[in-house]
């Protein structure tokens, strides 16, 4: 390792009663890189998601960002730390608007409670309009720029994708990490959402991303890690892992050899 | 275009100052002590409304901070203790017990979601009913199933409340006065609450009723988030208390059975749940209706020459079925707010299924 990693996942296990989900899996995730993390569904991809992000306890391992821990931490600690991520099947409030949702994202980064709520102190109500002001942006950013008083809910599919990368954006992540995030699109909108990756790589962010197109993995992904069982069967370079036959045997099923 | 919402809300302001005298002299002053308990109960919901409305934790306990709120009331200002605080300090030390009570209540009940979390306040709201029927002895706190008497009236600037009033030639009496009282109480909780509903920490509550998981997912400390709204909801529930204490003088485990926590739930839910106007229609409505349907006695006398079905009986029927009827077509309330309106509209049950898989795991 030369430069530190922004993410280090260190031997992590999780079990669900006699179900290893995941076994000794340690990968890390470089400042900037768009990080792929891929395999055959149930391989525990999301499981490492929810892991990551305090929703599940370890039963093993640990987890640092920027070398910070993020194990045994609380879900909304490890957003504090800069972690955001979005949810394979949309987990929007959905009877929120759209603009409301992004608002909600702002909250580890305000300040206001009941006091300044009630009150409308001058630095409760500056707040609240940077707020709005922030979401709106983010709104723009994603493409969702006159959705704003829509509900979630009722927002296409392709714009509820965008809008739960909006409302992660909102939280000032340094990382993002996407479940699925073009999963039934379009190809034109899987297009539009590799532009929007490689434009928030552009900004600084650093995307932690599970996928099934392989396409888009192979186009946007500096480094790939390949899940299966549980266990991390490959890491490397897109163009080589897809020529791995321990790879090709976990997608094909195969026992060639 | 500014001008008529202002007009509108003049005239409301003229009405509402106007309310008692048009009711007193066009219903009988009876009546003006039903429009108190009116306020009472619209504060109750409007409190209510905080954590099942916006937060989503269903509570069938909140008539215990009504209690509680009452109690302190009755044992800072009455000859129980042989104390005679005024009401200014005793109305919000009596909001703060309850507050700190909400927490109390809260905190182990965290983990907890809809049936179960009902389940443990109705019994957190049954454990102060009987602690309240029990604690005469040893040591005599209140005062058991008799209740404390002789509360003090609230007295502003020497003038007291619990008597009549003359102002240039006008009687005004006891009832009257606590009307305006309760009024400047009700529309101070009204701007409380929509203030906080369209602020950040509104915002949380509702991402915590929309979705547990997201909301953490987005930095919320859901703990905190739903111990806040445990808090805000029991104070406006123990300054209805107080103000009940005070206006009645007298208070009694009675008044604070399982029967009052359900009947505020059902305001909230008849009015529609999460949004203030439809949360103060369910209370004046169910406040208004049983009381209206005392006369059906005198209906009966008059038209029938005798009283064939027992009013009381009557007007627990009438009201249960009232509520199935508004169950079957206006599921959501009758002034419903957007979220609840799209609630019950039956979409999108495909995909709350799936969100719904993961806290199985999580627990």
């Amino acid at each position: 390792m030369s430069a530190p990693a922004l993410l280090q996942v260190s031997a992590v296990s999780k079990r669900f009663g006699g179900l290893a989900a995941l076994e000794d899996v340690s990968l890390s995730v470089g400042r900037g890189e768009i990080y792929g993390l891929i395999g055959p569904n149930g391989a525990g991809k999301t499981t490492l998601f929810n892991c990551m992000t305090g929703l599940y306890d370890l039963s093993a391992g640990h987890i640092h960002l920027d070398g910070a821990p993020l194990h045994g931490r609380k879900p909304h600690h490890i957003v504090e730390a800069g972690f955001a991520r979005t949810f394979q099947n949309i987990r929007l409030f959905a009877n929120m608007t759209a603009l409301e949702n992004v608002m909600v994202g702002r909250h580890p980064r305000t300040r206001a409670g009941v006091l300044g709520a009630v009150l409308r102190t001058p630095g409760a109500r500056a707040e609240e309009a940077a707020i709005h002001n922030r979401a709106r942006e983010l709104m723009e950013y994603v493409g969702l720029k006159n959705k704003g008083r829509t509900l979630a809910g009722h927002l296409s599919y392709g714009d509820q994708r965008r809008l739960e990368i909006a409302r992660a954006l909102a939280t000032e992540p340094r990382l993002l990490a996407l479940d699925e995030p073009v999963a039934g699109m379009n190809p034109t909108e899987r297009r539009q959402m590799s532009d929007l990756f490689l434009r928030l790589r552009a900004g600084g962010l650093t995307l932690l991303l599970i996928e099934h197109d392989v396409k888009l993995v192979m186009d946007l992904c500096d480094r790939v890690a390949v899940l299966d069982y549980g266990r991390k069967i490959a890491e490397g370079e897109p163009a080589l892992v897809q020529r791995d036959p321990a790879v090709i045997a976990a997608y094909l099923g195969g026992d060639e050899a | 275009m500014r001008e008529r919402p202002r007009l509108a809300l003049a005239l409301l302001a003229v009405l509402l100052a106007a309310l008692p005298f048009l009711i007193g002299t066009g219903l009988g002053n009876s009546w003006v002590r039903v429009l108190d308990f009116v306020l009472l109960y619209v504060l109750l919901a409007l409190g209510l409304n905080i954590v099942v409305g916006y937060a989503g934790l269903l509570d069938l306990g909140y008539i215990a901070f009504y209690a509680l709120g009452a109690y302190l009331y009755a044992w800072l200002a009455s000859p129980h203790f042989g104390l005679h605080l005024p009401f200014w300090m005793v109305l919000p030390l009596g909001a703060a017990l309850a507050g700190v009570f909400g927490v109390l209540l809260g905190a182990p009940t965290l983990r907890l979601r809809g049936d179960y979390l009902a389940i443990v306040t109705l019994g957190f709201g049954e454990i102060i009913r009987i602690f309240m029927n029990n604690l005469n002895a040893p040591f005599n706190l209140t005062n058991g199933p008799q209740g404390m008497n002789l509360i003090d009236p609230v007295s502003i600037g020497g003038v007291s409340l619990g008597k009549s009033l003359e102002v240039a030639g006008i009687t005004l009496p006891s009832t009257y006065l606590y009307y305006y009282l309760f009024l400047a109480a009700t529309l101070l909780v009204i701007v409380v609450a929509m203030r906080l509903q369209h602020s950040r920490v509104g915002r949380a509550w509702a991402a915590l009723r929309e979705d547990e998981i997201a909301a953490a997912a987005m930095g919320i400390n859901t703990r905190n988030v739903k111990l806040l709204a445990f808090a805000m909801g029991a104070t406006f529930g123990g300054l209805a208390g107080g103000l009940f204490a005070a206006f009645q003088g007298f208070i009694s485990p009675e008044s604070f059975t399982l029967w009052e926590s359900i009947l505020v739930l059902c305001m909230i839910v008849l009015g529609g749940m999460g949004n203030i106007p439809g949360v103060i229609l369910g209370a004046v409505l169910l406040t208004v209706i049983p009381e209206a349907l005392r006369y059906i006695g005198d209906l009966q006398r008059a038209t029938l020459g005798q009283v064939v079905v027992d009013p009381a009986d009557l007007r627990m029927l009438l009201f249960g079925v009232a509520l199935v009827a508004m169950m079957l077509f206006r599921p959501a309330g009758l002034l419903p707010s957007r979220q609840r309106k799209r609630e019950f509209s039956a979409q999108d049950g495909v995909a709350e299924q799936e969100q719904a898989s993961l806290y199985d795991t999580k627990a």
